[in-house]
């Protein structure tokens, strides 16, 4: 990255260490600054103009220090924006280790969430990052609905697979998919025993209507031709620190999400935030097929005393 | 000895009969590219593949061809090594089949990508725990010592015929001069020849059983049923001598017949040929036994679907047709030297060879229709998978592409070793030509 070469280059000549020093302080503003306060100090200006004379501006920086910087060593960041979210998407949120909850005694089928989820994600009616699925274990036990997205497995064999290193794993515990450098070898879909993955064989919904605009990577649009898309935890959402796209269209309080580390989550029907630990043990949660060793970061509370009758779906 | 070099060479000329094939061939290639350039532009959504079944017709192909190429290994280098003189004449139809197929099944998997032209990722962004990187550099470096394979041998049989050129199209006198590598029979290039072809045979084995075990590996490394298995690369790689041995039989009996070879690939080679595939089709069939028997004793309740889809379900009749008229009927059959004769044999093998193309499919798209979730909400032809035409003619393409370079190494160089054929014989070509 640009500052880094000319932070090097600044080593090696002691001459300029005290602009090293200005450099250092101010933190400089990287690829990833946020909104309003994106541009990169340029030495060569600085070189110049050292008795700047322009009005100051305080910025924001990438690790969150208030600086004040003379409008006239500012210069705008050329960037490109798929490039970078590309760069942000591949850390997770610091910090974080996102995990939902699925209550199966409430999901009555309202398929809400698969609307949301379609709608953001630009999905066509029959394409699920998250699908509820009418489930019935044996002949004995009655059926319920069940919400089946991206397990985010901790043990992701999806992505042990992928030869390109287009799916991958974040800190944050999401596993997301790079559709600039998927290769459309489908091993992956293969390789997951959640059917969780959707792969674009035709023309993508709307793809007209959104091309030239710039890949977000936490969100998979524009959808691309030829590539795998699938559940992505909402990361766009959680970098904005709100809840899921599906967890907030839930109208019967179905979903819960948040941060394992801080042990607690949110409902998103009624906001209500959770001891994670004490949900989990209080409601006997389970995973789906543990016993195949990818450790999903989705929990499920069994369908028990639910205050409604079952409707079979239509499919 | 003169009439040994006329008879092995003198199809090498064009005729009529070659340029109506190849004809024949490139229209049918014309026809099928245009099948893929619709894939290109439209995506892989021009297949019948969906989300439930995302590997289909092309991956079992590559499976298919994969097998096919290994026939080269288990000829050459297991049968030559232990000393079976009898091979010596198939050894480079053999290693032609292994070139063709193993050349083209890195095509078929390219076919398969819904993204070719970032195939250069594979290689920007490999990442070695992916089995995909170790299938590519296998095959790779099999294709390369089948390659050589070929070609090392026969730079003796070209050094002859470019000396002794008689009839032969004039065009090809530099390409065998340039190929002999200025051959002139010293003691010193026959060590070296010798030398390198045993290193190469050697060489070839583990390159072989890698190919088609990572192969199986790609399948057997997911948990899905059917899959999860741990005999996978040695049921895939004995597979792959029953595909391979009915394929170089079918190619003896079509050089033979059209080239006039009858002296050099007798009724004993077709006979001995006839063994090795009851014998690596029994091997087969045990495996075959170990795969269904051992998950249908204690059926699991997702092997349950699986093993009822096959047997009894929608794949039944693919699955006994394969069984039966592709296995167990032509194995007993083959018990029989009657059976062995050129002719019979040759449709024994051909029932083989399209038994083991759908046994490739039956390891394929059964696996994929059945995930351990239900599948619903999604449109009828998620469900069921059928390959559409287009598919079908992408697929054909693959084997129009093997027909071609099998043709053209066939046609334009000899197909049965020249100076091993003579040296069988206690003869030296290049000695007699020279005095
Ligand atoms: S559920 Fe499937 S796609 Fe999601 S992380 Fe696990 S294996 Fe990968
Ligand atoms: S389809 Fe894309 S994401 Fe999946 S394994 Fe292949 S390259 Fe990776």
């Amino acid at each position: 990255m640009d500052e880094n070469t000319v932070s090097n280059g600044n080593e090696q000549d002691p001459s300029k260490s005290s602009r090293r020093n200005f450099l250092k302080n101010i933190g400089l503003l990287g690829a990833g600054v946020t909104a309003g306060a994106a541009a990169l100090y340029s030495g060569d200006i600085f070189e110049k103009k050292k008795a700047a004379t322009g009005e100051s501006r305080v910025l924001l920086t990438q690790d969150n220090k208030l600086v004040e910087v003379d409008s006239l060593e500012m210069k705008a960041l050329a960037t490109n924006p798929t490039k970078m979210m590309l760069e942000k998407g591949r850390e997770g949120i610091p910090g974080k280790r996102w995990a939902m909850v699925i209550d199966l005694s409430k999901c009555r089928n309202a398929r809400r969430c698969i609307a949301a989820c379609q709608e953001a994600h630009q999905l066509k009616p029959e394409q699920y990052h998250l699908n509820t699925l009418q489930m019935q274990d044996n002949a004995e036990t009655a059926p319920y609905h069940m919400p089946k997205n991206c397990q985010h497995c901790d043990n992701p064999p999806c992505v042990a697979v992928c030869p390109v290193d287009a799916t991958y794993k974040r800190g944050d515990g999401i596993v997301l998919i790079d559709n600039e450098r998927c290769i459309g070898c489908r091993f992956c879909m293969a390789a997951c025993p959640y059917s969780a993955r959707i792969f674009q064989w035709t023309t993508p919904k709307d793809a007209g209507k959104h091309n030239g605009e710039a890949y977000n990577v936490e969100l998979n649009v524009p959808q691309k031709l030829g590539t795998i898309s699938k559940c992505l935890f909402s990361a766009d959402r959680c970098r904005d620190e709100k809840l899921p796209y599906c967890v907030s269209a839930c109208p019967n309080g179905v979903y819960y999400f948040g941060d394992e580390n801080e042990d607690a989550v949110t409902n998103g029907t009624t906001k209500e935030t959770l001891r994670l630990s004490k949900l989990l043990r209080d409601n006997g949660a389970y995973q789906l097929m543990p016993e195949l060793g990818t450790k999903p970061r989705v929990y499920y509370l069994p369908p028990k005393n639910r205050l409604f009758p079952f409707e079979p779906s239509t499919d | 000895m003169e009439k040994i070099i006329s008879d092995l060479s003198h199809h090498i000329r064009l005729n009529k009969g070659f340029f109506l094939w190849m004809g024949f061939l490139g229209l049918a290639l014309i026809a099928c590219l245009y099948a893929y350039i619709q894939q290109l532009s439209y995506g892989l959504g021009v297949t019948g593949m969906r989300d439930v079944v995302s590997w289909g017709l092309y991956i079992s192909n590559f499976v298919f061809f994969v097998a096919s190429s290994l026939i080269g290994m288990l000829i050459s280098a297991v049968l030559g090594l232990i000393g079976m003189k009898w091979v010596h004449p198939i050894t480079r139809i053999a290693e032609t089949i292994a070139v063709a197929f193993a050349a083209v099944a890195g095509l078929v998997i390219v076919m398969d990508m819904g993204r070719p032209e970032r195939l250069a990722y594979v290689f920007m962004y490999a990442r070695f725990q992916s089995p995909i990187l170790w299938d590519v550099t296998v095959i790779t470096t099999y294709f390369v010592i089948s390659f050589l394979l070929l070609l090392l041998p026969m730079i003796p049989d070209l050094a002859v015929l470019y000396k002794r050129f008689g009839n032969l199209p004039g065009w090809l006198k530099p390409v065998y001069k340039a190929l002999s590598l200025n051959w002139c029979n010293l003691p010193e290039q026959n060590r070296i020849i010798r030398r390198s072809i045993y290193i190469l045979l050697i060489l070839i084995i583990p390159a072989a059983l890698s190919i088609h075990t990572v192969t199986s590996w790609l399948f057997a490394f997911t948990t899905r049923s059917g899959w999860d298995s741990t005999i996978f690369g040695p049921y895939f790689v004995s597979g792959a001598f029953v595909a391979g041995t009915a394929a170089v039989i079918i190619a003896m009996f079509f050089f033979r017949k059209n080239y006039k070879l009858q002296d050099y690939l007798t009724d004993l080679h077709f006979n001995n040929m006839g063994k090795v595939l009851v014998l690596v089709a029994f091997v087969y069939l045990y495996f075959n036994i170990n795969e269904y028997l051992v998950p249908g004793y204690k059926l699991k309740r997702a092997d349950a679907v699986h093993l009822r889809e096959l047997m009894s379900g929608q794949f039944a009749l693919i699955f006994w047709l394969v069984q039966v008229c592709g296995l167990l009927i032509p194995i007993i059959m083959m018990l029989f030297r009657r059976m062995r004769k050129p002719l019979p044999l040759t449709i024994i093998s051909a029932a083989v060879l399209l038994g083991a193309w759908f046994k490739r499919y039956l390891i394929v798209i059964p696996t994929m229709s059945h995930p351990f979730l239900p599948v619903q909400h999604v449109p009828e032809n998620f469900k069921v998978y059928t390959p559409t035409l287009t598919e079908i003619a992408i697929t054909l393409l693959s084997f129009i592409l093997v027909l071609i370079i099998i043709t053209l190494i066939s046609k334009f160089f000899p197909v049965i070793p020249i100076v091993e054929t003579a040296n069988d014989k206690g003869l030296d070509p290049l000695k007699s030509i020279e005095s």
